[in-house]
C-alpha cells in the first residue's frame, strides 16, 4: 500500500522535474544561440573552427556551442608609443614599460652618429578576418615591424635631418616602409599615421647641440649690432653731408648775388662818373675825408711856408695822444 | 519488455553520442593537424579548418599552429668587420610550412625557438663580423642627404651619408638565405629577418658622443668666427662709406665756393675793367673805401696845407 503511493508521488514530481530541466535547458539554449556586436566592431564566426562570416553591429543568432565568434573593433583608431608611453590606455600593445623606453628610442643615425627618437603609429583594423588567421600576435608582430622600419629610414638620414630638417620625410618613409611589411604578411592592419615626437641628441652630448644653437644666435647678434653701427653712423653723416654742400650752395649765391650787386652799383656809379669825372671824384673825396677824419686821431696840419718849426715829430707822445 | 527495449535503445544513444563526440575534432582557421596512431603520423596534414573525424582512442590529433609566427631573438653584443662592438637586436618571421617533419624533427615550438635562436643567431653574427658598421645602419645607397643650407653655406661638411656598396637590406637577405637552408630540414619555412633595434655598446659609446660633441662644437665655431667676421666687414664698410660721404662732401663744397668766387672775381673783373675809365674809377673807388678802413683813432695824420682839403685854409681863392 505504502509503495504504491510512493511510486506515483515519485512519478508525478519526476514529471514536474523534467519539465523544469527542460525549460531551464531551453532556456540555456536560446541564450546561448543569441550575441550582440557593438557598434565600432564587428564579430567573425566560425563553425567547428571553420569561418562562416563576418557579423555586423547589432543582434545575432547562431548555433549554440557549435558556434563561436571573435569581436574585432575595426573601425575604432588604435595607437602605439615607442620611447614613452602615456598612462591611460586602452590598448594593451599600446606602450611596453618605463625600462623598454630608452631602448626603443635610442637609434644610430646615417652618418653614425646617436639620437634619440619617440614616435607614435595609428592604425586601424582593416581586415577582421585576416588579423585574426595570419599572424598570431599581430599588434605585437606590429611593434616590431615599426621599430624595425624606423631604425632602417632612420639610419639612411643624418642626424641633422632626423633632428629637424627631415622630420615629414621620415614619417612618410617609415609609413610606407611599415605597410609595405605589414601587407606583405597580410596582417590585416592599415597603418593611418606616423609621428615623430621628442627627437634629440643623446643626453650626454645635448649641451653641444644647444651650443650650436647659441652659436647661431651669437652670429645674428654680432652682425645686428653692425649693422646698427652701420645705420646709426652713415645716415647721419649724409645728412651732415648734404647740409655742408646746401651751405655752399648758399655761400655760392650769396657771393654771385654779392657781386652782381656791387657791380650794379658801380656801373651805376660809373655812368655818373663819366658824366662828369672830375667833379664826380672830388665830391666823393670830400665826402670820405668827412667821414674818415673826425675819427682820426690826431691830425697835424702843417704849412710849407712856416719852416720854423722843427721837422722832429714827438712821435711818442703823437701815439699816447692817440691813445687818449 | 518495452522497458528493457527502451532502456537499450537509450544506452545504444548515448553511446553513439560519447563515440561520436570521441571521434569529432575541429580545426580552427589558425591550425593545422597531424592525426597519428601511437604516436606515428598517418596521412597528409590536415589544413583546412572544420569539423573532422577520425578513430577515436587510437588516432590522436596533433594540433600545429599555421600561422605566421614570431622570433624575437635577445640582443647580443658582436664586433663589425671595422672592431665597433654593437647591440644587436633581430626579430624574424617564421613558419611550419611541412607540419610533418616539424612534428618529427621538433614536437613543439620551443624546440623550433631554440633552433631559429641557435641559427639565425649564429648567421646575425657572421653576417655582421663580415660588414662594416655603415654597411648595417644604412639602407639606400643612392640617397643622398637633404641638408642644413645654413651649415651648407659655411662648408661644414659633416653632413654626409658615408657610401655604401651592399646596405641593410641585402645584409638582410643574406642572413635570410644562409639560415632558411638550415631550416628547411626541420619543416619551419623562414619567411624574413630584420634588424630590430642597433645600437653601439655602452664601451663604445664615449667615443661616439665624443665625435658627436666635438662636431658640434666645430659648428659652432663657424658660425660663430662668421658672425665676427660679417660684423667686422659691416664696421668696415661702415668706415669706408663715412670717409667717402665726408671726402665727397668736402670735394663739392669747395668745387662750389671755387665756381662760385670764380664766377664773382668774373663778374667784379669784367666791371672794373670794362673801360680805362672803369679801371681808373675803381682804384679811386677803393682808395676811398680804404681810408674809411684803415684809419681810426690810434691814426696819427700829418697833412700839408698844399692838398686840395686844406686849400681853402689859407685863401679862399679857386684854384
Amino acid at each position: 500500500m505504502d509503495i504504491q503511493i510512493d511510486e506515483q508521488t515519485v512519478k508525478k514530481y519526476g514529471r514536474i522535474l523534467s519539465r523544469v530541466v527542460v525549460v531551464i535547458l531551453v532556456l540555456i539554449v536560446l541564450s546561448a544561440s543569441v550575441f550582440s556586436v557593438k557598434p565600432e566592431s564587428v564579430a567573425v564566426v566560425t563553425r567547428f573552427g571553420k569561418y562562416i562570416k563576418t557579423q555586423e553591429p547589432g543582434l545575432h543568432f547562431m548555433i549554440p556551442f557549435v558556434d563561436r565568434y571573435q569581436i574585432v573593433q575595426d573601425k575604432r583608431q588604435k595607437k602605439q608609443e615607442f620611447g614613452f608611453g602615456t598612462p591611460e590606455n586602452t590598448n594593451p600593445s599600446q606602450w611596453t614599460g618605463q625600462d623598454q623606453f630608452p631602448l626603443e628610442k635610442t637609434m644610430v643615425t646615417g652618418d653614425l652618429n646617436s639620437a634619440e627618437v619617440e614616435w607614435i603609429i595609428q592604425y586601424r583594423i582593416n581586415d577582421p578576418r585576416d588579423f585574426l588567421f595570419n599572424v598570431r600576435n599581430p599588434e605585437g608582430t606590429l611593434r616590431n615591424v615599426s621599430e624595425s622600419v624606423m631604425r632602417e629610414v632612420v639610419g639612411d638620414r643624418t642626424v641633422d635631418e632626423v633632428l629637424t630638417i627631415g622630420r615629414q620625410e621620415i614619417e612618410a618613409a617609415a609609413l610606407m616602409g611599415m605597410q609595405e611589411v605589414v601587407d606583405k604578411y597580410q596582417m590585416g592592419l592599415h597603418i593611418d599615421q606616423v609621428q615623430l615626437k621628442n627627437v634629440n641628441p643623446p643626453r650626454q652630448v645635448r649641451a653641444s647641440f644647444d651650443e650650436v644653437n647659441e652659436a647661431q644666435q651669437e652670429r645674428e647678434q654680432l652682425i645686428n649690432v653692425a649693422n646698427g653701427e652701420y645705420n646709426k653712423v652713415i645716415p647721419r653723416a649724409k645728412g651732415e653731408a648734404d647740409q655742408k654742400i646746401r651751405g655752399a650752395e648758399g655761400y655760392a649765391l650769396q657771393r654771385v648775388n654779392e657781386a652782381k650787386g656791387d657791380v650794379a652799383r658801380f656801373s651805376a656809379m660809373l655812368v655818373e662818373y663819366n658824366a662828369a669825372p672830375e667833379v664826380t671824384r672830388r665830391r666823393i673825396h670830400l665826402e670820405t675825408m668827412a667821414e674818415v677824419l673826425p675819427r682820426v686821431g690826431k691830425k697835424i696840419i702843417v704849412d710849407d711856408e712856416s719852416a720854423k718849426v722843427l721837422p722832429i715829430l714827438p712821435l711818442q707822445d703823437a701815439m699816447k695822444g692817440g691813445a687818449r | 519488455m518495452k522497458k528493457l527495449a527502451r532502456a537499450l535503445g537509450l544506452t545504444i544513444l548515448v553511446l553513439v553520442i560519447v563515440l561520436a563526440s570521441m571521434s569529432a575534432y575541429s580545426v580552427s582557421e589558425t591550425q593545422q593537424v597531424i592525426i597519428t596512431q601511437f604516436g606515428k603520423p598517418i596521412g597528409e596534414p590536415i589544413t583546412t579548418a572544420g569539423l573532422r573525424f577520425k578513430l577515436p582512442f587510437i588516432h590522436h590529433a596533433n594540433y600545429i599552429d599555421k600561422r605566421v609566427l614570431a622570433w624575437d631573438g635577445a640582443a647580443t653584443s658582436m664586433p663589425t668587420k671595422d672592431k665597433l662592438y654593437i647591440s644587436v637586436d633581430t626579430f624574424a618571421r617564421w613558419r611550419i610550412s611541412d607540419p610533418l617533419e616539424f612534428l618529427l624533427r621538433l614536437r613543439e615550438e620551443r624546440s623550433a625557438l631554440s633552433r631559429l635562436d641557435d641559427i639565425l643567431g649564429s648567421e646575425t653574427r657572421n653576417a655582421v663580423a663580415k660588414h662594416e658598421l655603415i654597411e648595417i645602419i644604412r639602407t639606400s645607397a643612392d640617397r643622398k642627404a637633404v641638408e642644413d643650407e645654413a651649415l651648407v653655406e659655411r662648408g661644414v661638411s659633416s653632413q654626409k651619408l658615408p657610401p655604401i656598396s651592399k646596405g641593410r637590406q641585402k645584409i638582410e637577405d643574406e642572413i635570410f638565405e644562409a639560415a632558411n637552408e638550415k631550416l628547411q630540414q626541420f619543416g619551419i619555412e623562414l619567411l624574413d629577418i630584420r634588424f630590430k633595434r642597433i645600437d653601439y655598446n655602452p664601451s663604445v659609446k664615449n667615443k661616439i658622443y665624443a665625435r658627436m660633441i666635438s662636431e658640434r662644437q666645430q659648428i659652432a665655431e663657424a658660425f660663430r668666427s662668421e658672425g665676427a667676421g660679417e660684423a667686422a666687414k659691416i664696421l668696415g664698410n661702415k668706415e669706408r662709406e663715412l670717409k667717402r660721404i665726408n671726402s665727397e662732401a668736402y670735394r663739392q663744397v669747395l668745387a662750389i665756393r671755387g665756381d662760385a668766387d670764380a664766377e664773382a672775381t668774373a663778374i667784379y673783373a669784367k666791371a672794373y675793367n670794362q673801360s680805362p675809365e672803369a679801371i681808373e674809377f675803381y682804384e679811386f673807388l677803393q682808395t676811398m673805401e680804404t681810408f674809411r678802413r684803415t684809419l681810426d683813432k690810434d691814426t696819427t695824420l700829418l697833412l700839408s696845407t698844399d692838398s686840395d682839403l686844406f686849400r681853402y685854409l689859407k685863401t679862399d681863392k679857386a684854384k
